[in-house]
């Protein structure tokens, strides 16, 4: 099936060119750094983790949202997501392969990143999240070809494949909980120790996920005539909905535990995100501008009408995922570092030579999932052109 | 009493599953690398007088130079991306957790010097994905092995007293007088304080304790008569964020 | 054959970059030069004979580092006196050039072991 990716439209090999382009632009600035080190990014000796772990972060809970087709149609057999239970699972497949090329790319001697398999280490929490990612991608690649390859001939799943499906949904949940006992455990740093850390996670997860899956059908439906149908869109649309405002509830509550409690230690790293601190005011307008989009998604999404309509439902869905990566993939991490353990704020913002590996590591992202895409839309039209 | 097949293969599976689970128990709650910290032989901890660094300004420079030199450490000029295995800070961000606006300027802006911690508990070792940093059984020396470490900065991020720095370029062009007796780091590893092990496996004190003055104090806490021992018994000692539950074996006595 | 003009070509054009390396070495290129270590002037005695050090030098050297940096072990017995387990203080106080030594045969081979990223020579001592 793999072939069906050389052919395409000419639309659709100008965006493939171009993002092996960009993919090669990001190449070219990882062998940068890879020569030099990784003083050429904005890190530094107090923020130790940046764009690349956010990214990393962020990513994970769109690969975990796969989840959020998978259970209803596999457990639960809800029909209706039918068309779109393989898109879910694709997009998984890009975002774990993103979130791995983010990792690689962190690392100060990424040549040696077998040891952390050679010499396993059960107490920490990067080990087993090295291990859940990989097994997570195992599973969708397999999941997804077999189901696939299967709907090509018009028969059902084999039979063996039920128990690995079963397996991904609580796999699903595990991998960004995972990712949140990273940050959740660790003593040193007030704003990430909090109970609520994988919980809020999860919840950012299944909104961002399923908001990014719906603008990808909805793009789908305008390039390629391939329609998933309105009711999985619909019931996608709720899921996303009601995440989100999970989502803000939990960041409330946590809001509520620093301010209410008057630890300064806690609040300090709030006060540094929405005001400024020590007049570092770096992340203040993406921190606003993250609360605005969550309240404009709220009530766009909040109004059944609204929701149901494809217009403002894509704008509603824009401004979950960007509410949440703006939250999380740009904000957490940073945040967590500043005040560092000393008290003291050291600036940071990602260096020229860490955006474009960044840019050219969402190429390759991009790439797979329209490749993967391909694929099944190919499939899908020859069995029924549409 | 006869057993059949089946209950035979439940049987077997019950018991493997048992001695596997304890012996996977046993392998997390006591990695092959480090133990638990109660079972040390010589447990080494470090007291730094700070009156005496106080009254007496070239001392702390004199200390950290004697580190610098001993392990061919860097002169980085760029702030944001220095390595520091001991270094100075005004008391206000060393003890950072004891928020007190009354003490007089003085005591406010009296030198201290940081270095790693060497706690018991240390949330470093727990967090390294590769055990490139552990804790010595034998002493309580947290440890690091530069062949391993992939650079990840996990244990940056988990050591809550900034005692830890990362080689963000290739260190050697910063180095001053370097020698052969210890070996640089590279560029993409993280690096701090050991408590001079190659220095003690020759049974010296640290480099830092030895140019001191008698303003640092180096002993073994499980000997009695140590003079880390007989020096805490006899006088008020801090550490730093001891709420965290690291059980950090630097004392700060004033 | 179809496009047989193409496919000789490209047959050629492989076959070319395929020997590529013995036509660039042909007449006295670095492959034809053999190895030639300088045996340190103050030899007394290294801790193994050669042919162990040809084979082994490299798993010895893993050896040691696990030893001393893992295990805390930094000392070993050699005919009766205390060595150091160490590739700077101790072998390369004889083999004290890592050019005219080390050099020659990893260059020859194309090996290129990163110790020295770290570990330094006597040449490098400022």
């Amino acid at each position: 099936m793999l072939e069906k990716v050389f052919y395409g439209s000419k639309k659709y090999w100008l965006w493939m060119i171009t993002l092996i382009i960009i993919i090669g632009i990001g190449t070219g600035a990882f062998m940068h750094q890879f020569w030099d080190g990784l003083g050429v990014t904005g890190m530094n000796r107090d923020v130790t983790w940046g764009f690349y772990i956010a990214q990393f972060t962020f990513l994970v809970g769109v690969a975990a949202s796969a989840v959020m087709v998978v259970l209803p149609y596999y457990l639960h057999d809800y029909k209706k997501f039918s068309k779109i239970t393989i898109l879910g699972e694709f997009l998984a497949i890009g975002a774990v392969i993103m979130c791995m090329t983010f990792i690689f790319v962190d690392m100060g001697q990424p040549t040696r990143i077998m040891n952390v398999f050679f010499y396993p280490s059960p107490k920490s929490p990067m080990f087993w999240d090295s291990v859940s990612l990989m097994g997570y991608l195992i599973l969708n690649i397999l999941i997804s070809r077999y189901s696939l390859d299967a709907e090509k001939k018009g028969i059902a799943p084999p039979k063996w494949i039920k128990p690995f499906i079963i397996i991904s949904i609580p796999w699903a949940v595990s991998i960004h909980t995972v990712t949140a006992f990273l940050y959740s455990g660790l003593a040193a740093r007030p704003f990430w120790m909090s109970a609520i850390m994988a919980p809020r996670f999860l919840a950012t997860a299944f909104a961002a996920g399923p908001a990014l899956l719906i603008i990808l059908c909805l793009f789908l439906k305008k390039v390629s005539n391939f329609d998933v149908g309105k009711e999985p869109v619909k019931k996608l649309a709720l899921i996303a909905t009601y995440a989100m405002l999970l989502n803000i509830f939990f960041l409330s509550l946590e809001l509520f535990t620093a301010l209410y409690s008057g630890m300064s230690h806690h609040i300090a790293h709030f006060q540094f995100l929405y005001f400024g601190l020590d007049g570092n005011y770096t992340l203040v307008p993406f921190m606003w501008a993250s609360t605005i989009l969550a309240v404009i998604a709220i009530i766009i999404t909040l109004v059944p009408k609204w929701r149901n309509t494809e217009n403002t439902l894509l704008v509603g869905m824009i401004a979950i995922f960007l509410s949440i990566w703006l939250d999380k993939g740009l904000g957490m991490i940073v945040a967590g570092f500043t005040p560092n353990t000393l008290g003291y704020v050291v600036p940071y913002w990602p260096s020229v030579t860490e955006f474009l590996i960044s840019l050219g590591i969402f190429g390759l992202g991009i790439f797979i999932i329209t490749g993967l895409y391909k694929i099944v839309l190919t499939v899908r039209r020859q069995l029924k052109p549409y | 009493m006869s057993v059949n097949r089946r209950k035979f293969l439940e049987m077997t599976g019950a018991v493997a599953a048992l001695g596997l689970s304890t012996k996977g128990l046993e392998l997390i709650a006591k990695d092959s690398a480090h133990g638990n910290g109660n079972s040390s032989a010589i447990r080494w901890a470090m007291v730094i007088d700070l009156s005496k660094f106080m009254n007496n300004p070239q001392l702390t420079k004199k200390c950290v130079d004697a580190c610098i030199k001993e392990h061919n450490i860097p002169k980085i000029e760029n702030e944001n991306h220095q390595i520091k295995w001991i270094w100075e800070e005004p008391y206000t961000h060393a003890f950072i957790e004891q928020e007190n606006e009354k003490l007089p300027n003085a005591i406010k802006d009296m030198p201290v010097l940081l270095l790693c911690n060497h706690c018991d508990n240390p949330p470093c070792t727990d967090v390294c994905p590769t055990q490139a940093t552990w804790r010595r059984d034998s002493d309580g020396v947290v440890m690091m092995d530069w062949h391993r470490c992939i650079g990840c900065r996990y244990c940056m991020a988990a050591c809550p007293y900034g005692s830890r720095s990362f080689n963000w370029f290739d260190p050697r062009p910063d180095i001053d007088n370097m020698h052969a007796d210890y070996p640089t780091r590279k560029k993409g590893v993280v690096e701090k304080c050991t408590f001079c092990d190659e220095r003690l496996s020759r049974g010296q004190i640290p480099a830092c304790v030895e140019v001191s003055e008698g303003a640092m104090i180096f002993g073994n806490l499980n000997e009695p008569l140590s003079p880390v021992r007989r020096t805490l018994a006899n006088r008020f000692s801090l550490r730093r964020k001891p709420e965290l539950g690291t059980h950090p074996e630097i004392y700060y006595i004033l | 054959m179809y496009n047989s003009g193409k496919v000789i070509i490209g047959i050629l054009v492989f076959i070319g970059i395929f020997i590529s390396p013995f036509l660039l070495n042909f007449g006295g290129g670095q492959a034809h030069t053999k190895p030639d270590p300088k045996i340190p002037v103050q030899y007394e005695k290294c801790i193994e004979d050669v042919e162990y050090m040809k084979a082994y030098h490299m798993d010895m050297l893993n050896e040691w580092r696990d030893l001393v940096v893992r295990e805390n072990q930094r000392f070993m017995q050699f005919e009766g006196s205390k060595i150091e387990m160490s590739l700077s203080k101790t072998c390369m106080k004889c083999h004290s050039s890592k050019v005219d030594f080390c050099d020659e045969c990893h260059n020859y081979l194309d090996v290129n072991p990163y110790c020295w990223d770290c570990h330094v020579t006597p040449e490098e001592v400022q």
